[in-house]
């Protein structure tokens, strides 16, 4: 943590600002009301109808997770919330102002990351903090000191002067992210936060997320992944072709899709008998077997990892060999089966006979990680 | 990551007129600013921008010397050409603010300027005004090139100061118009497209480079009343004097000095009053 002796006076250190915003929350528990609220949210473009009627609600200091495939809606519901444009018909409030009639007052007090990282290449990174800063109306030097401190955050000190389009994808979305906290928002909204970022730095955005939300700050973040929603969000959103199809926690979003699934190969397709056998009684289900994809698939519900370990233990004790032995967690394509019958694909409506059969997993999930790189 | 919170911004937007006014300006100026060093960073933007008019000062001056009849008798083409030509180029120059808006609007930085708590004209005022300033640079370098060529401001002073007025008055006015180009098309290469064609005619049939009384005589009506007649003519009188507008067929100034400066500057406020309200609200309804 740095130090800044003059500030230091004049308010309370910065943790006890997230503190004590916490704290206030906590103490009138009785009547909570959203930070974010939309309803009946109705966004066309021309013929487009991107959103249908949408209804949010995000309580203060909380993470709501918006999930849905390529096309759903959540940008256009970003970009509403955000200001950025107007509904054609519902209202959203955030902070208890209006997003259209009070855009002005609430631009000071939201952040927005938007899927593409706005910052300008030909600017250093701290110049266009900096930038960022004074369009605030902060004075020079107290742009400049802050472009500094967020940089600092997000390990961006090295390259603070260099010019943006010499960095990485990844560091290119951590100036953009450090340019949605300049102005140090209550609320702050991210766009597939995420997307086409390699493993390592979608990592240091999920840190960064629950460091923002250890500090009291009310996030919305999009996503196409389930397994995003389900680290970071206290509550999940997901959206298809313009309308909420299901709401709630992450457990109660997998309880309704099922949970995990233990996923068993063999090597030769005879063993698979010994291996149900082997298993028997493991997981929250019957097993089912594909002779020729010499494969084993058991439910297992929340429980993966006791499955897992059990499963490991029993094959282990009767001497039975399998070539590889994997949990899966559902993705969101998965919840889009059991939601809505269909892949979650462009919208388009899928045979519905074909749906049952398309519940088996692996397929579903290779067409969802196909689409990761569309934007 | 360090856990290092900074205290919220003052959350009050100025208010009252001068405050916003003040707001209005600041922001722009800021934008403005960030438009210029991008220009410094990206400087061969700039240098192919000045090919255009090397080119045409070198095409136009040694290819069609001495090759109408039509012009002012005892005026070289050169001093016929050179404030065509300045006018010209204020003209093309303004087409990058068609084309920063349609960059800004792909890369996104448009939505960032956009959901902060600045001056919403901000933008587009920091544009045109970085514009300018480029134009301003341009138009001096055009007028070295025109020395070179061989004219000369044989008025004095003053009415050269009052042609480069002139130039960067046309140059913003266009940059407004440009500006309401890039913020319709958006995509840049379409923007670019559509600046060309837009540009060409309304360059090429007007007295920019050569006399009236030489073209076809449906065009002439269309190219005697054209704004960038109007604006050469006066730029030609202030270069020159009235030698600079002589009409060969009826021996006589095409206008008085008064009159050029009036139609000019009428063309210019007609020109900013239709075109800056429908930027701003081209602008306001992004999607
Ligand atoms: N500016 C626009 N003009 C026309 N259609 C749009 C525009 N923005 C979004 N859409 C359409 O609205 C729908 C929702 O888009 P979007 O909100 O971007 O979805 P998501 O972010 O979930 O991928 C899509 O069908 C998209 O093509
Ligand atoms: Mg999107």
């Amino acid at each position: 943590m740095r130090c800044d002796p003059e500030r230091k006076e004049s308010q309370p250190s910065p943790g006890l600002w997230g503190m004590r915003r916490r704290l206030i929350s906590v103490s009138f528990p009785a009547m909570p009301t959203p930070i974010i609220r939309t309803e009946q949210l109705v966004k066309h473009f021309g013929d487009v109808e991107a959103l249908k009627g949408v209804d949010l609600e995000v309580y203060r200091g909380t993470v709501l997770g918006l999930l849905g495939p390529n096309g759903a809606g959540k940008t256009t519901a970003v970009r509403i919330l955000a200001t950025l444009l107007t509904p054609t018909s519902g209202r959203a409030e955030v902070d208890g102002l209006d997003v259209v009639r009070d855009a002005e007052e609430l631009r000071f007090r939201i952040g927005l990351a938007g899927q593409s990282a706005a910052v300008d290449e030909n600017l250093t990174g701290l110049e266009n903090l900096e930038l960022v800063g004074r369009l605030y109306h902060l004075p020079k030097a107290e742009a400049r000191r802050r472009g500094s401190e967020v940089l600092e955050r997000f390990d961006l000190a090295d390259a603070a002067d260099r010019p943006a389009k010499t960095y990485s994808g990844g560091m290119r979305r951590r100036l953009d992210l450090a340019a949605s906290l300049v102005g140090r928002p209550d609320i702050l909204f991210l766009d597939e936060p995420t997307t086409g970022l390699d493993p390592r730095s979608r990592i240091d955005v999920w840190d960064f997320v629950r460091e923002l939300q250890s500090e009291g700050t009310t996030l919305l973040l999009t996503t196409q992944y389930l397994e995003e929603a389900d680290q970071l969000a206290d509550r999940i959103a997901v959206i298809d072709v313009g309308t909420v199809i299901a709401e709630g926690t992450s457990d109660q979003l997998k309880a309704q899709i099922g949970g995990e699934v233990l996923e068993l190969h063999v090597d030769d397709r005879v063993d698979i008998p010994r291996v149900i056998e082997a298993l028997s009684g493991v997981g929250a289900g019957a097993p089912t077997a594909d002779d020729d994809a010499r494969r084993v698939r058991i439910p297992v519900g929340n429980d993966g990892f006791d499955a897992l370990r059990d499963s490991v233990r029993r094959l282990d004790e009767s001497k039975v060999w399998v070539a590889d032995i994997a949990l899966h967690r559902p993705t969101l394509d998965d919840v889009f089966l059991s939601l809505t019958g269909r892949a979650a694909e462009d919208g388009s409506e899928s045979d519905p006979s074909s749906a049952p059969a398309g519940r088996g997993r692996g397929k579903g999930r290779s067409q969802g990680r196909t689409r990761k790189g569309d934007a | 990551m360090s856990a290092t919170l900074q205290a919220p911004v003052d959350r009050r937007a100025p208010s009252g007129v001068s405050g916003r006014v003040g707001l209005a300006f600041g922001d722009g100026l800021l934008v403005a600013r960030r438009n210029l060093v991008t220009l410094t960073r990206v400087p061969t933007v700039f240098i192919f921008e000045l090919v255009q008019p090397v080119m045409f000062v070198l095409l136009f001056r040694y290819i069609y010397d001495n090759q109408f009849a039509t012009l002012p008798v005892g005026l070289d083409y050169v001093q016929f050409l050179m404030p065509g030509i300045f006018v010209q180029n204020a003209i093309f120059g303004a087409t990058t603010t068609a084309v920063g808006l349609a960059e800004d609007l792909k890369t996104g930085i448009i939505d960032r300027f956009r959901s902060l708590p600045m001056a919403r004209s901000a933008v587009l005022v920091g544009r045109t005004t970085s514009d300018l300033l480029k134009n301003l640079l341009l138009v001096l370098i055009v007028i070295g090139i025109g020395y070179l060529a061989g004219f000369r401001f044989e008025n004095g002073f003053v009415p050269a100061v009052g042609v480069v007025v002139l130039v960067l008055a046309v140059g913003f006015t266009f940059s407004w118009m440009f500006a309401c180009v890039g913020l319709a098309l958006k995509q840049v290469e379409a923007v670019q497209a559509a600046s060309f064609t837009f540009v060409f005619p309304i360059v090429f049939v007007s007295a920019a480079f050569v006399p009236v009384v030489g073209m076809a005589s449906w065009l002439q009506p269309i190219a005697r009343h054209n704004p960038v007649t109007v604006w050469s003519n006066l730029a030609r009188y202030l270069s020159s004097g009235d030698i600079g507008i002589v009409d060969v067929t009826t021996k006589l100034p095409v206008d008085t000095f008064e009159g050029l400066v009036l139609k000019s500057v009428l063309w210019i406020v007609a020109l900013l009053v239709i075109f800056v309200p429908v930027a701003i609200r081209l602008y306001r309804r992004l999607d």
